[in-house]
């Protein structure tokens, strides 16, 4: 498609901005963070308004495509182009980032340069994750990513940043490397390394149990699943506020968005092969990791396990395999990315003022804090998922295509709501109900405008998503569509869940245990 | 072929050999004072050699009756080498004379000539003999070199174990290279490659197994593989950091393309005997290099390890073989060397108050404060020694990985992937050293202009904006792989 390469300006924008960092001192490396996140931000309400959904519309939009050199048989190409999942993941990132770079706006005092110069890579490689169409570039992208996180867990996190940085870093890249292998047999079984070729080609069913298992383990780590999630607390924790938004906001949605775009589309069979598996780890998550938050006595740490069991909804949801589950699971994906960024700028906000995270420390903030109480209700209930916010849409729909397929997930699935609302109410009363019987809290100052604008923004999309959640489902409609038709045709091969009689066009037996799984619900 | 048209597809050596001898007396009447003229002249005759590969040298062919090959695979290493070798002389100056009690002497670079003549023999042998004679030219400068500084007790040390171990592997491969000549009756590759592929059909002569056993161990020892490693971090440790770099990056290519050479060219159609033992010796010193580096505090030693660690992915690619792989490892070797030489640079930068040389890792404690731009070079190398996207070294490790997964080696190439991650711990530790930690007492001195110059020109063609050039080399290294098949 020639015209305005819109994709390389958004990953161009933040690039030039964060060398331009580097050379600016501390406040003009923030005006400078500011700005070329809010160009991208622009350019994303633009992007909003030139992308096509409806009839008609192409699947892969604003595509770009240079090869940059071939080797050993495989072609590595700046190849870029969106579909609806992409299209609203990096919405997403570039409505967070002005949030995040006035989230350290006064936190951060430190290394100010270096630090927004670290935000701004994060961006551009972020944004490169969710548009690259070339299976090495993606890979770039998304490996590269460690090294910005990195530096800004460990220069600018906790006290405990350096364990927490290396753990990070490790855990992730053991994950990819495998999946880096797979990659590549992939590439040399296809002659390809267009994604959107990929997503077409049929592969051998023997071949599609190892590329998943492959992908599973970064994809797994990335999201995170129960049981390779401990990394998450750890990291949240010691991040710095920003980082923890980000983290949260995005960075968790790598998992979900390599699902969506590799293991379903290009490992179909596999996906229902395994779907118990992800069924039984997702169970496990949601209510194992919302004990261990109902048991927290560190705010930042409950919401990060708050994550872990948001997460295994969305995992339970994509493998559904049916249009409520999937559509679910982009809208809790949303959803988090808005709401647990928003808790974590709440935490942080409080956290500039007292210097802690404990939840024992603050009481009665309703009192000498009301807009901070109000706003801090809102995302609450958002996370708990209460009608009317982000989260009801997303964690409805994913429950009701999990009912779908097995009623037994959707129950346990469900407990975790209820968990949830136990977890966050009860932080919130030991935090903002009570009296205000301590002297430097009584201290605190409400928030302030630029406090205000972020969280106002914040909360203002969470209620968009609640009220009219069509906006964001529709771009991708056609995209569930052509997803779950995917994996019909699949799990008909496998002849899973086969309660209705299929007529006709018998297919040679295929010769997996997965078929022994027959629709017991 | 004319005579002369065959010296003619030996130019490159020609000049360096003719010219380090003239420099050679040059140093000897002119002393201490020419030092500086001496090192220039080598440089200019390492470009000379350079620019003398463009002719026959590197489309000549076969010369001497199969003894040489003038081909473009011989270019491929020769040019990296000549860098590396010219860089080596670049930056002793600044160091010797910031160390008190060693000067630099012109016989310095008249050395990294001389090894230089025996690494293009190296990569250019078609003979077991010819390679053996290059080999020794190579070594014995570089037995000097290692204890170039005569009143350190390191440096001599370094030069010592680096002279007895080196003769003890010298022997081996000669060994080897006696048995192969005994059972295949020749040393040529072209009659070697006869003799084994003989033996496809029916399983191979014990004789010439022993033969391709002891070669591979001698050739192991150079590449300082493991299990024949144990040499590698002594002789860095106490070899002066100009010469550290140059053992880690010229000889080190040598090695690699004259394994390359001698596994492909004359013992190919042994491909599934040798493959054995380099996937062995690949995985032992991807995981060896990795884990003994973890514990490491001098830098120097760190980077030694590294270089062991390096070497075990480079053999992944002669592992898969064919064209592909060997393409994979004339391109790794090229960008290791990058990063390598990167690394060292600014190894040099590191000196106390009094110049004395600091080589520990705690030394570079918050030197992103002290030293931004420093701190972030050496950054850049480190996380693409560690193969993280998007910087050169994972399109290194990238291209081996898909030679082998091509050959069908899925597991290998599977466990050599999951072993990088222990690599990417320590290489992590020094970035959080230099990041994470609180400033130590910063280094003394500046930067000047030709090693920072090299600094930053590693570190940009490291960084995403040598994607530019990575498909040019990429495509050469193909070109220069094609020319062994």
């Amino acid at each position: 498609m020639t015209g305005f390469p819109i994709l390389s300006v958004l990953l161009a924008v933040p690039a030039v901005a964060a060398v331009l960092c580097l050379f600016v001192g501390a406040q003009g490396a923030r005006w400078t963070a500011l700005l070329a996140t809010l160009v991208n931000l622009a350019l994303g309400a633009w992007l909003w308004t030139q992308f096509q959904h409806g009839d008609g519309a192409p699947q892969w939009q604003f595509v770009e495509h240079v090869t940059l050199f071939k080797m050993g048989g495989a072609e590595f190409s700046w190849a870029l182009g969106i579909d609806g999942f992409a299209f609203l993941l990096i919405e997403l990132s570039l409505f967070l980032m002005p949030i995040c770079i006035g989230a350290s706006w006064l936190s951060v005092t430190k290394r100010v340069p270096e630090y927004m110069a670290a935000f701004l890579a994060t961006e551009v490689l972020m944004i490169g994750t969710f548009a690259a169409q070339d299976l090495f570039l993606f890979y770039v992208f998304f490996e590269g990513g460690l090294i910005p996180m990195y530096l800004i867990i460990g220069i600018w996190g906790g006290v405990n940043r350096i364990y927490a940085s290396y753990k990070f870093f490790l855990y992730t890249l053991l994950g990819s490397l495998l999946m880096l292998i797979a990659m590549i047999a992939m590439v040399l079984n296809t002659g390809t390394t267009s994604i959107p070729v990929l997503m077409a080609h049929d592969f051998p069913a023997n071949w599609q149990t190892w590329l998943w298992l492959a992908f599973f383990a970064s994809f797994a780590v990335k999201m995170p699943m129960w049981p390779v999630h401990t990394w998450l607390p750890d990291a949240h924790v010691q991040a710095p506020t920003a980082g923890s938004v980000i983290l949260a906001g995005v960075l968790l949605k790598l998992g979900g968005y390599g699902f969506l775009r590799f293991s379903l589309p290009m490992f179909p069979v596999a996906s229902v092969q395994f779907m118990w598996v992800v069924f039984a780890l997702s169970c496990v998550a949601v209510v194992y990791t919302s004990l261990v938050a109902l048991v927290q006595s560190d705010m930042k740490k409950l919401i990060a396990y708050s994550s872990v069991a948001h997460m295994a909804i969305v995992t339970m949801g994509l493998f559904a395999f049916n249009a409520n589950g999937i559509d679910g699971a982009m809208m809790v994906m949303l959803g988090h990315g808005v709401v647990s960024g928003a808790l974590f700028l709440c935490v942080g906000i409080i956290y500039d003022r007292l210097h802690t995270r404990e939840i024992d420390r603050y009481g009665g903030l309703a009192i000498n804090m009301p807009r901070y109480a109000v706003l801090f209700l809102l995302f609450t209930m958002a996370s708990i998922g209460l009608p009317g916010t982000s989260n009801f849409v997303g964690e409805f729909f994913s429950l009701a295509g999990v009912y779908q397929v097995s009623t037994w997930t959707a129950l346990i699935g469900t407990t975790g709501i209820i968990l949830g609302a136990a977890y966050m109410l009860y932080l919130f009363r030991r935090v903002v109900w009570g009296d205000l019987t301590k002297d430097d809290v009584k201290a605190m100052p409400d928030l302030d405008g630029r406090e205000v604008a972020m969280l106002v923004a914040l909360a203002a999309v969470v209620l968009w998503m609640g009220v009219y959640p069509t906006s964001f489902t529709a771009p991708m409609r056609a995209d569930v569509a052509r997803l779950t038709q995917r994996l019909d045709s699949a799990a008909h091969t496998l002849s899973i869940s086969d309660s209705k009689p299929t007529p006709g066009s018998p297919q040679a037996a295929p010769t997996h245990e997965a078929s022994a799984h027959e629709g017991a619900h | 072929m004319s005579y002369s048209m065959q010296l003619l597809m030996t130019l490159p050596e020609l000049v360096l050999a003719a010219g380090s001898i003239v420099l050679m007396l040059v140093a000897a009447f002119g002393g201490q004072a020419s030092t500086k003229l001496v090192s220039w002249a080598s440089v200019a005759l390492l470009a000379g050699a350079g620019i003398a590969l463009a002719g026959p040298a590197s489309t000549g062919g076969v010369a001497f009756g199969g003894l040489f090959r003038a081909d473009a695979f011989a270019t491929f290493a020769k040019v990296v080498i000549y860098v590396a070798a010219a860089v080596s002389i670049l930056i002793a100056p600044n160091f010797f004379q910031r160390t008190s009690g060693e000067d630099l002497r012109p016989e310095y670079p008249v050395l990294i000539l001389l090894s230089t003549v025996g690494m293009g023999m190296m990569v250019s042998a078609g003979d077991l003999l010819t390679l053996y004679v290059g080999l020794e030219l190579q070594s014995l400068s570089a037995y000097i070199l290692a204890s170039f500084m005569r009143r350190d007790t390191r440096s001599a040390e370094a030069g010592l174990k680096y002279f007895v171990l080196g003769a003890l592997a010298s022997g081996i491969l000669l060994y080897g290279i006696s048995l192969v000549y005994g059972f295949a009756g020749t040393t040529l590759f072209g009659g070697i490659a006869e003799a084994y592929s003989a033996g496809t059909s029916g399983g191979q002569h014990t004789g010439l197994l022993f033969g391709l056993v002891f070669v591979f161990a001698g050739l192991a020892f150079k590449m300082s593989a493991v299990p024949f490693h144990m040499w590698t971090p002594d002789v860095y440790e106490g070899a002066p950091t100009p010469v550290t770099a140059y053992f880690a990056s010229a000889p080190k290519v040598a090695a690699v393309a004259m394994a390359v050479r001698v596994a492909v060219d004359a013992m190919g159609p042994a491909i599934f005997e040798w493959r054995q033992i380099v996937i062995f010796a690949s995985l032992a010193s991807i995981i060896f290099g990795a884990v003994a580096a973890i514990g490491q505090t001098n830098i120097k030693r760190l980077l030694a390890y590294s270089s062991i660690n390096n070497v075990g992915f480079a053999l992944i690619g002669l592992a898969a073989g064919g064209e592909e792989g060997v393409a994979s490892v004339l391109l790794y070797m090229a960008i290791y060397v990058i990063m390598t030489i990167g690394g060292f640079l600014v190894v040099l930068q590191m000196r106390g108050e009094d110049g004395e040389p600091i080589e520990t890792i705690a030394s570079l404690s918050g030197m992103s404060r002290t030293r931004p731009g420093l701190a972030a070079a050496l950054a850049i190398f480190m996380f693409s020694l560690a193969g993280i996207p998007p910087l050169l070294g994972f399109f290194a490790k990238l291209g081996v990985f898909i030679a082998a997964v091509h050959s069908g080696l899925i597991v290998f190439a599977t466990v050599g992937a999951a072993a990088s991650t222990i690599g990417a711990y320590y290489y992590l530790k020094i970035v959080k050293t230099m990041y994470f930690d609180d400033p130590a007492p910063a280094f003394a001195g500046k930067t000047n202009f030709v090693e920072g110059g090299l600094i930053a020109i590693s570190a940009v063609v490291i960084s995403p904006v040598g994607w530019l050039v990575l498909g040019a080399m990429g495509t050469w290294s193909l070109v220069a792989a094609k020319a062994l098949f």
